[in-house]
């Protein structure tokens, strides 16, 4: 099993130095997790790294395909609130 | 370009009298010891006397934070917007060394290279470093500065040290971690994510003893705070006296910029941002404990150019790489404008400590008439681009720079309190349907103040201006703020305007 970066990313760089595997590379349009070296930090770190430091939310999936960190975890801002908001911003 | 145009000398026989002269110093930092001074003297950062002068530059090399701030939004890329954290493209060290180089020669005023982000450049430790170590060798006049969350300061304090780095910025919101879990959700903390109270109890402490470090170090702490209202406002004052302690030697309390469309949890809950009046009066309550600033731009983490504009544009990689650039002749250069900007200062600040000739006792009658002994203080708004004068036209201001002007008798206390950014109403353009707007907005921006000194203003503005009850003036173009500021002080004194002396028994009208 390992983790996938998808596109939300913003290449913000804080997670390819902590991955115990080096299986983090800066790529276009972001950043890959290569599933073969990727270990989900297994006996390596109790949480996975990647996803302890990714400050944006659902960019990171695990194994299952489920975003590590879903919508409002990170931010506190709940999803609701943020789909108002984008909507309201789009209606300008 | 001849050096007069970057930096004009000025030759004003205006008889004002600015408070380095007379009354209370405005030099904010003249109470520091004279090393502390001889380095911030030409930091457009962290001297507002200084912010006139030169320039500055931040290079956008470290993306990654260690934490999450409710101010921040981490999806940072825009080019449009001027606010903390926001950049254009992220560079590599190499590219920060060739675009700092780039600047530094076109440039000459520069003398401070920062990085601010848009993360944490602690948490970039190589690319931050590796930007230093560089640039301390191919441009070693140029000031290096980092500005951090503290996080990660303590474990590179020695490592700062080593690279030639003696200016530091720490944010610092809260010295309580109760206050501080409403202001940061989570840290990411000897590998994993930690939140609430405890986060920011880590955050807290690694913040001190950062700080407390640096200060043992010898190195200049200037700490940042974001006055975020019914958060941290009241217990800015308590971080103000704590950070004191340990040796901060500056403090700047910024407002948060909070709106729906930047993103951020506090613009999207709802979480408003301090008024004038509130930062202001926050900025008093601090100022008895410690150095104030005042005249940060909050800028974005890849500016360039003076403190009041941002001429990133011109320096793209794209731009960069196609300059040819001799990198010994921009430094001896830089040394010739920096020169020419101290004799200028030196200047500025002979004439005003010049004698004291009350610009009243010039004009008026010679019928002496008691001066009222504490008149009232009045904020006049200046457009300024730099060089310590009046030099830009109203409609083209991006800014306004607030003074406050108070009479003692015949002396005048000039004091700068904030600028205040405009949207431009005048773009020169076809863009001119929209003007009454904008022409209202920056009327809005200038509420409280008395004047507005330009170096020229056209007729429309003019009468808008004095329509919303602002005196609109253009006669002290190229002179030095200060002494500008304290003639027009006493023409709305002797005129009546500020509600001490009857109008018609004023001899000096207002010139248009």
């Amino acid at each position: 099993m390992a983790y996938r970066i998808i596109e939300t990313c913003v290449n913000c760089w804080a997670c390819e130095p902590l991955c115990p595997s080096n299986a983090i590379q800066a790529a276009t349009p972001h950043f890959v997790i290569d599933a073969r070296a990727c270990t989900e930090c297994d006996g390596a770190f109790a949480d996975a790294q990647c996803a302890s430091i990714c400050p944006v939310e659902g960019a990171i999936l695990d194994g299952a395909g489920v975003a590590v960190n879903p919508p409002g975890s990170l931010t506190g801002i709940p999803p609701e609130r943020m789909a108002q908001a984008i909507a309201e911003i789009r209606a300008r | 370009m001849a050096l007069e145009a970057l930096d004009q000398p000025t030759s004003s026989a205006a008889g004002g009298c600015a408070s380095s002269g007379c009354g209370s110093s405005s030099d904010k930092l003249a109470h520091l010891p004279e090393h502390i001074r001889a380095k911030v003297h030409n930091h457009p950062c962290f001297s507002e006397d200084a912010h006139h002068h030169y320039a500055r530059m931040h290079v956008a090399v470290a993306p990654a934070c260690n934490i999450q701030c409710h101010y921040c939004n981490r999806k940072y890329d825009c080019s449009n917007e001027s606010r903390p954290g926001v950049v254009s493209e992220v560079l590599t060290p190499e590219q920060a060394v060739a675009k700092t180089l780039a600047v530094a020669a076109e440039i000459p005023q520069m003398t401070v290279l920062g990085i601010a982000g848009p993360g944490d450049p602690l948490a970039n430790p190589e690319r931050t470093l590796a930007t230093f170590r560089a640039l301390t060798e191919k441009a070693p006049d140029i000031k290096l500065c980092v500005s951090t969350n503290g996080l990660a300061l303590p474990e590179l304090v020695d490592e700062i040290c080593q690279h030639n780095i003696d200016h530091v910025t720490i944010t610092i919101n809260c010295v309580d971690p109760e206050i501080g879990a409403k202001i940061y959700p989570w840290i990411f903390w000897n590998n994993r994510r930690i939140k609430g109270v405890k986060a920011a109890q880590i955050l807290i402490e690694q913040q001190q003893k950062g700080l407390q470090m640096l200060c043992d170090r010898g190195v200049l702490v200037k700490v940042n705070s974001v006055l975020i209202p019914g958060v941290n406002d009241e217990h800015l004052k308590e971080v103000s006296r704590v950070v004191k302690a340990k040796g901060a030697f500056l403090h700047n309390v910024m407002p948060l910029i909070a709106e729906p469309e930047h993103g951020t949890f506090y613009g999207l809950m709802g979480q408003r941002g301090p008024s004038n009046d509130e930062l202001q009066a926050l900025q008093e309550a601090c100022a008895g404990d410690m150095a104030m600033m005042r005249h940060c731009r909050q800028c974005r983490a890849d500016a360039v150019g003076m403190l009041g504009e941002d001429r990133g544009a011109e320096f793209t990689l794209e731009k960069i790489a196609a300059m040819d650039i001799d990198y010994a002749a921009a430094m001896q250069r830089r040394a010739e404008v920096h020169a020419a900007i101290e004799a200028n200062r030196t200047a500025q600040q002979q004439q005003r400590n010049e004698t004291f000739v009350p610009i009243t006792s010039l004009k008026r009658s010679s019928k002496p008439k008691p001066a009222p002994l504490a008149a009232p203080p009045a904020r006049i708004a200046v457009a300024s681009s730099g060089g310590g004068v009046i030099n830009v036209h109203f409609g083209h201001a991006r800014e306004f720079l607030i003074y406050e002007a108070a009479g003692v008798g015949d002396r005048v206390d000039v004091r700068f309190l904030a600028a205040r950014k405009v949207d431009l109403y005048c773009a020169g353009g076809d863009t001119c349907g929209d003007a009454e707007d904008a022409l209202a907005k920056t009327i809005r921006t200038l509420a409280g103040c008395t004047a507005v000194l330009c170096s020229k203003i056209g007729i429309e503005p003019w009468d808008r201006l004095e329509a919303a009850g602002l005196v609109p003036n253009g006669e002290h173009a190229m002179e030095p703020i200060e002494d500008a500021v304290a003639a027009v002080y006493h023409e709305l004194l002797a005129a009546g305007r500020l509600g001490v002396e009857d109008a018609a028994d004023a001899p000096v009208a207002l010139s248009a």
